[in-house]
């Protein structure tokens, strides 16, 4: 009787010797590199600088006290906020539309292609595109674009009258003739201080003005002869046009009849600019519109945030598509069928049965975006670091920096650990519900 | 009611209305996908004195302006292609490793029976979710006290253990999955254990365990943070090595934009050729 017992013994101590040795090294891994790292945080957190003095609570009061952490606090709360919201939406969005056009799957595949490149490479790609110059980044050479084509852009900034002009400087940055003119005769307006390369393309030689009876006209123009030798207020032979400069005939302060110059030069009024004065508008010298500053200390944090959703929406919806593709279709043409629109379908049907991925989705970029660090890091430029900080750029900053207080910079891991949770006490509760079923 | 007055009904009129709005959003909105990655591939090819003189997309109407030069340069320039190599290795055996550790825990936990198994399985999953930036403090005194600090070694072991919560996770999943009469009937067979686990199950587990790699390889050749911590700061890859080029970005677009389309290259064809293991790691990672 006791020999098959001693057997079952050592059967179950063979077993649990085997089941040991396959743990064994994952969880030595796990136990030296993750498990003791949490413990050692806690207790390194309630020590000061030098690792010696304990303080308590002090570095969790440094965190709340100190500027710094604190901007970082707030932009990790406005990424939290907003990234992973905008990021689900869009896939969202992706997902539902790209079902109803043929090229859905390329589509698909370039929105998704981000995912697979390093936050790094990503952080370069979006460095260029948020260059400040819209000669070299596509962010403000379109924004640029968008604003010149609904704004009046001005050709000359640098244009002034010269000695001895026939226009004298009026209020606002606009140029205005010292006389009034006479319909019939001619007017030159000469100014000065363009730079040659800076004429709009397609500049001709100016024509000098030729008087018309009952009409004002003139000349706009660049009063000056390269090389030298022009005569001061005549149109010399050499000399440019300003063409497109816009005038104003002013009576009285009230405009009476405008006209543009021509690539001559030139321009007609009719006889209402009789006895007004000529006015060259300050929306000609205004200068050039150099758009938005994309990554100074206000915009940085969402230009980031939108570079992030450039990584991620496609993450989004390909989790999302693949719940679409369980949405039982026959319930869709159901509900089309009674009558219902495609908004009132999405809207009542698709999201309500996609509201389980959508809440996957929502958490695993959240927990996500509590932890960037990359992106900030490559894309904030130094100047602005402090304003585009995060929780994780400042635990690097704190922990590994010139003056490095690990102290302070433990206490930040610890914040990050206790915001992730719940989040873990989900996994772990959903872990559970799956092993009694 | 012939075809074409059907088609300009008002209903048919107001489908291809939003059919075309649909479309042309779609559209707007690929080309701001496509438009970063491509504004960086066209800098890449084009001279620092041409990059100066203003936008890349005046080369889409110049082509004769590309050129490979900034390639051949970086190149031939070592600290580059040293770089790559040191991603190499450390992206290779953090993968070999995760994987091989990962499967043997995965299998212990689907079938192997032991005190406390759920119990530890339950523990594993809460470390999913622990950021990495909790053990950077902690691990470089660990490190630091046994040699590892700055060296190959111990990034991939980092890698490694935080790879780990995953790799059980999705493989204990997946290999719970296997048909318990397929295991014992080899039991039967007289197999042992790691006769069961190398000729059954791994066998099995192949598109868990390709989608494991995949997920991880590009991980680690991606990441940036555990090299700048831990990597040997004389031999740093890729990642570390572009940031530090970073400082000064308007002056060396043409060392950045060639640079980061290298540190592209491999992940760009592990995701294209892998697309569909790609994809099914990143749903069973999903909650991570």
């Amino acid at each position: 009787m006791a020999a098959p017992d001693v057997s079952r013994a050592g059967e179950a101590r063979r077993r649990r010797l085997i089941a040991a040795a396959f743990l064994l090294p994952a969880l030595v891994l796990l136990g030296a590199l993750v498990v003791h790292p949490i413990g050692y945080s806690l207790y390194r957190s309630l020590f000061d600088r030098s690792g010696d003095t304990f303080v308590g609570g002090a570095n969790y009061a440094e965190i709340l006290r100190d500027g710094t952490i604190r901007t970082a606090l707030g932009n990790t709360a406005l990424w939290v906020v907003l990234a992973p919201t905008t990021a689900t939406a869009l896939g969202l969005i992706f997902a539902v539309l790209t079902e109803r056009v043929r090229w859905g799957t390329a589509f698909k595949l370039l929105v998704f292609m981000p995912m697979a490149i390093s936050m790094l490479a990503a952080g370069i790609i979006f460095r260029l595109v948020y260059d400040q110059d819209p000669d070299r980044g596509v962010a403000n050479a379109v924004w640029v674009g968008v604003h010149d084509t609904f704004a009046e852009s001005s050709a000359f900034p640098k244009a002034r009258p010269g000695r001895d002009s026939p226009l004298v400087a009026a209020p606002g940055g606009a140029f205005e003739t010292r006389d009034p003119v006479r319909a019939g005769s001619a007017v030159p307006l000469p100014l000065v201080g363009v730079a040659p390369d800076a004429l709009p393309k397609g500049t001709r030689t100016a024509r000098p003005p030729a008087a018309e009876p009952g009409k004002v006209t003139g000349t706009v123009w660049q009063d000056f002869t390269r090389g030298g030798g022009g005569r001061t207020n005549t149109v010399d032979p050499t000399e440019q046009a300003l063409a497109g400069m816009r005038i104003e005939a002013v009576k009285d302060g009230r405009v009476v009849d405008r006209a543009t110059a021509g690539s001559d030069g030139t321009f007609t009024l009719s006889a209402k600019a009789d006895g007004a004065r000529l006015r060259l508008p300050a929306s000609n010298f205004r200068e050039a519109y150099a758009g938005v500053e994309w990554l100074g200390p206000t915009l940085v944090t969402p230009a980031v945030i939108g570079a992030y959703v450039w990584m991620w929406a496609g993450f989004a919806m390909v989790l999302i598509g693949a719940g679409l593709a369980s949405v039982p279709r026959e319930l869709l043409e159901a509900a089309r069928v009674d009558g219902a629109n495609e908004w009132q379908v999405f809207r009542r049907i698709t999201v309500p049965l996609l509201a389980p991925v959508l809440a996957v989705v929502l958490v695993t970029l959240v927990i996500n975006v509590m932890k960037i660090f990359d992106l900030v890091f490559v894309i904030a430029p130094g100047a602005v670091q402090d304003d585009a900080n995060v929780l994780a750029l400042q635990l690097y900053r704190t922990s590994f920096g010139t003056d490095a207080d690990q102290g302070l910079g433990s206490a930040i891991a610890v914040l990050l650990l206790v915001l992730v949770v719940p989040v873990m006490l989900y996994n772990i509760r959903r872990m559970r519900r799956e092993a009694r079923r | 009611m012939s075809a074409a007055t059907r088609s300009w009904s008002p209903q048919g009129l107001a489908a291809r209305l939003a059919g075309g709005a649909l479309r042309v959003f779609l559209v707007l909105a690929g080309l701001f996908w496509l438009l970063p990655t491509l504004g960086l591939l066209i800098s890449s090819f084009l001279s620092p004195t041409d990059l100066n003189r203003g936008g890349w997309w005046q080369a889409l109407s110049a082509p004769s302006r590309l050129t490979a030069d900034n390639y051949a340069h970086l190149l031939s320039n070592g600290t580059i292609t040293g770089s790559l190599l040191s991603t190499v290795a450390i992206t290779v055996p953090a993968t070999l490793l995760v994987v091989t550790l990962g499967a043997f825990a995965g299998y212990a936990f689907a079938w192997l029976e032991f005190p406390g198994r759920d119990w530890l399985f339950l523990i594993v999953v809460a470390l999913l979710v622990v950021p990495v930036q909790v053990a950077l403090i902690p691990v470089s005194e660990l490190f630091g006290a046994i040699g590892l600090f700055e060296t190959t070694a111990g990034v991939v072991l980092f890698h490694t253990a935080f790879g780990l919560p995953f790799a059980v996770f999705l493989l204990r999943n997946f290999f719970a999955e296997i048909p318990r009469e397929l295991l014992e009937a080899a039991r039967l067979d007289g197999a042992g254990e790691l006769r069961l686990f190398t000729r059954v199950v791994l066998p099995l587990g192949g598109p868990a365990i390709a989608s494991l790699g995949i997920f991880q390889f590009l991980w680690v050749w991606n990441d940036m943070l555990v090299a700048l911590v831990f990597a040997d700061s004389a031999h740093p890859p890729v990642t570390v090595a572009l940031q530090q080029q970073v400082r000064q970005f308007g002056n060396n677009i043409d060392v950045l934009a060639p640079g980061a389309f290298l540190s592209m290259v491999v992940p760009l064809v592990v995701f294209f050729a892998f697309q569909r293991q790609f994809v099914t790691g990143v749903m069973a990672g999903a909650v991570k």
